[in-house]
Order: C-alpha cells, then sequence, then structure tokens
C-alpha cells in the first residue's frame, strides 16, 4: 500500500449552537502522511470533508496561540502534535476543557481576556523618565528574572489543565498569574501595590492546590504554577506585614 | 437574535478523565494517613497523661495484628506523601541561585529528599538508642 493511502480516523468533538442541544462526536477519515500534525488533520477535515468544522489557527508553529484544542484529553498546541503518534489509532479532538463551547473546537475565551486585562500586563513605571531622560535601563540579570514568565503566549492550555478553574471559573488561573508576576518582578515596574490586590483577592491565588499539571502542559516552559505559588507566599507577607506598617498598609 | 449559546462541559468525574488527576488525588489522599497517624501519636500522649496502666496497656494495642499492619500502610503512604512533596516543591519556590546558576527542580527535590531521609534515620537511631 503506498503511504498516500493511508488513513487515520479522527474523532471530533461537534456543536453547533442553532442546532444541538449538546456536543456528540463525529468519526473522519482523513489521508494520512507521517509529517500531519493534528492541526493539519483537522484543516483536511473543513477542506474536504466538512466545511462547517470550526476551529482556530494562525501560525502553524506553537507561537500565537490560537491551536489548543483537547488531543486524546491532553491539553496540546494541535500545531506541534503529530498524527505518527497515534496512528494506526483513532485520534480524539476536543475543545479546550474549562471553557464554554461556542461552536466544535472553538470556545469562548472572554472570561480568560477579562482577567488579563485585569492585570494590567504593562510595564506601570517606577520612575516616569522623558524622552530626553532615555530608556529604561535593565541589567541582564534583572532581565532574567522575569524572562520564562513573559514567553506566555495566552494559549490557555494551562486553564483547559487546572482542574480549580473547572470547577471554579471566577479563579485568576496560572497564565494570567504568570504575566502578573512577570510584571511585579521587572525592575522597571512599580505597579506591584496594585496588582497584588487582586492576587490577595476571593478570586486570587488560594483557589489553586498546586495540582502541578498546567506547567507540565505549557508549551512555553513558562511554568506558571510557579508564578501561582511565589504568589501565595507574597500575600501571605502581604497580610502579615499590614500589621507593621503604618495605617495598616491595606486598602 | 444572539444565536450564540456557549455549552458549559460538566465536571463531574474530573480526576477520573486523566492519569495526572488521578496520580493527583491519590497523593492528596495519602495525606488522610497523616492525619491518622498523628491521632494515633496523640492517643498515646493522653494515655501516657492517664498514668502507667493507661500507657501499658495502649502499648499492649499497638502489637494487634490489625495495628500493624496499619503501621505498615501508614509508611508506605507516608513514603509516598513525602516523595511528591518534594517533587512539587521546586514548582512552589521562588527561584534557588547558588553560584549564578538557576538549581535545577531535580536538585532540590533531591536535597528535600535528602534531608527527609537523614532526619528520620537520625530519629530512628535516637529512639533506638533510647530504647535499649
Amino acid at each position: 500500500m503506498s503511504e498516500a493511502q493511508k488513513k487515520i480516523e479522527i474523532e471530533v468533538l461537534r456543536y453547533h449552537p442553532e442546532t444541538d442541544s449538546e456536543p456528540h462526536a463525529q468519526v473522519f477519515e482523513v489521508p494520512f502522511t507521517d509529517d500531519m500534525s493534528v492541526l493539519q488533520g483537522v484543516q483536511y477535515i473543513k477542506d474536504y470533508l466538512d466545511g462547517s468544522l470550526s476551529f482556530r489557527w494562525s501560525c502553524r508553529m506553537a507561537i500565537c496561540g490560537s491551536c489548543g484544542m483537547m488531543v486524546n484529553g491532553i491539553p496540546s498546541l494541535s500545531c506541534q502534535t503529530f498524527l505518527r503518534d497515534y496512528y494506526p489509532a483513532r485520534v480524539r479532538v476536543e475543545a479546550l476543557s474549562h471553557f464554554p463551547i461556542e461552536r466544535d473546537l472553538v470556545v469562548d475565551i472572554g472570561g480568560f481576556i477579562g482577567k488579563l486585562e485585569s492585570i494590567q500586563p504593562y510595564i506601570i513605571a517606577k520612575e516616569p523618565r522623558t524622552l530626553a531622560q532615555g530608556e529604561y535601563l535593565q541589567t541582564p540579570e534583572q532581565l532574567h528574572a522575569y524572562e520564562q514568565f513573559s514567553s506566555c503566549i495566552n494559549c490557555l492550555l494551562c486553564y483547559a489543565a487546572c482542574p480549580q478553574y473547572g470547577l471554579n471559573p471566577d479563579f485568576i488561573g496560572p497564565a494570567a498569574t504568570a504575566l502578573l508576576h512577570r510584571y511585579n518582578i521587572d525592575s522597571r515596574d512599580g505597579g506591584k501595590a496594585e496588582r497584588m490586590e487582586l492576587i490577595n483577592s476571593e478570586e486570587g491565588v488560594f483557589h489553586c492546590t498546586a495540582v502541578g499539571y498546567c506547567s507540565e502542559v505549557c508549551p512555553k516552559q513558562v511554568d506558571p504554577a510557579n508564578a501561582v505559588n511565589q504568589n501565595k507566599t507574597n500575600a501571605a507577607a502581604d497580610y502579615f506585614l499590614r500589621f507593621l506598617r503604618p495605617k495598616g498598609g491595606a486598602k | 437574535m444572539n444565536k450564540r449559546r456557549p455549552y458549559v462541559r460538566s465536571m463531574d468525574g474530573w480526576w477520573r478523565k486523566n492519569p495526572f488527576f488521578v496520580e493527583y488525588m491519590i497523593h492528596e489522599g495519602t495525606a488522610l494517613f497523616v492525619a491518622a497517624y498523628a491521632g494515633v501519636l496523640l492517643a498515646g500522649l493522653y494515655r501516657l497523661s492517664q498514668g502507667e496502666a493507661a500507657w501499658n496497656s495502649w502499648l499492649t494495642a499497638l502489637q494487634n495484628p490489625w495495628y500493624i499492619a496499619f503501621h505498615v500502610l501508614a509508611l508506605v503512604a507516608l513514603t509516598y506523601h513525602t516523595y511528591t512533596w518534594f517533587k512539587i516543591m521546586p514548582r512552589t519556590m521562588p527561584p534557588v541561585v547558588v553560584g549564578g546558576k538557576r538549581l535545577s527542580a531535580w536538585a532540590i527535590t533531591g536535597s528535600g529528599l535528602a534531608v527527609a531521609g537523614a532526619a528520620s534515620l537520625g530519629l530512628l537511631a535516637l529512639v533506638w538508642g533510647m530504647a535499649r
């Protein structure tokens, strides 16, 4: 049998909000080659078998963070997950866990976008400088302190890996906390006090029970579990140190 | 009319859906053995406060095969608990920099396990020495 005739079954969780009351599985037979990603598999379905299949993708090289899906129950970027690792068995593809399904493999990420806005993901200058004063300088060590946390591509695999987020979608969650931490520990930033209010809040880091799966599935080695757990210590310090500060410190 | 109708999937049985979560539930479950063993020690302390006869009857009760079986089970559970405790430790602490280099996760886990092992052996030696 020639290479081109090999086929692999891809089972996709379909959901059409206008006609379906709940999601259901649909199996497609896709021509298989050794170099095909799961994303290419679903693209084949859309191009040749069923044009109504909806999914998000863009870069095909693990940079844009759009193509996150559950592949055999594991949160994965479908562009860097390869069908050859499953062949000849059937591959099960599903929308990212813990997010509401908008349609097929597309999830509603509105909740995360709100959280991302709330952490103020930009440098709040410690000492504002004029253009004439020049750029904000930073040593390589100061860069190294936060660099890992700045690698987040907002792909949301960590949220799909976090049962605490699944049980309580108000939890600020791994990626937003990792990015919050990235700015808090940046030597040029002075916004930590504002951001700590989120960390210390009811929706903050104490929902985390250190499952650690978020860091396992992260395609960029951000280690969001580390950011969340470091901020448990920071939150505890904030709580106890306010007794030592004049006027209590807390707002 | 808005045709959006986002579907929220149920979280029922979430921990059975992924081997990672099953392991998580098992290692969290071993904490119950830590609590149970603390209960045993507290009971002993309470019996000690009641005098020599009460203390000796507690010691005799500990020789019951069921109690010994519980201790063997608790030892296994606590050993696994200790291992998973130190395994997650690198994710819970700020980076440790030694000589300008960040300490690896396994170095942190390994040191934790080494300290736990040494402390357990030290305690065992101390109690053994006192009992002789």
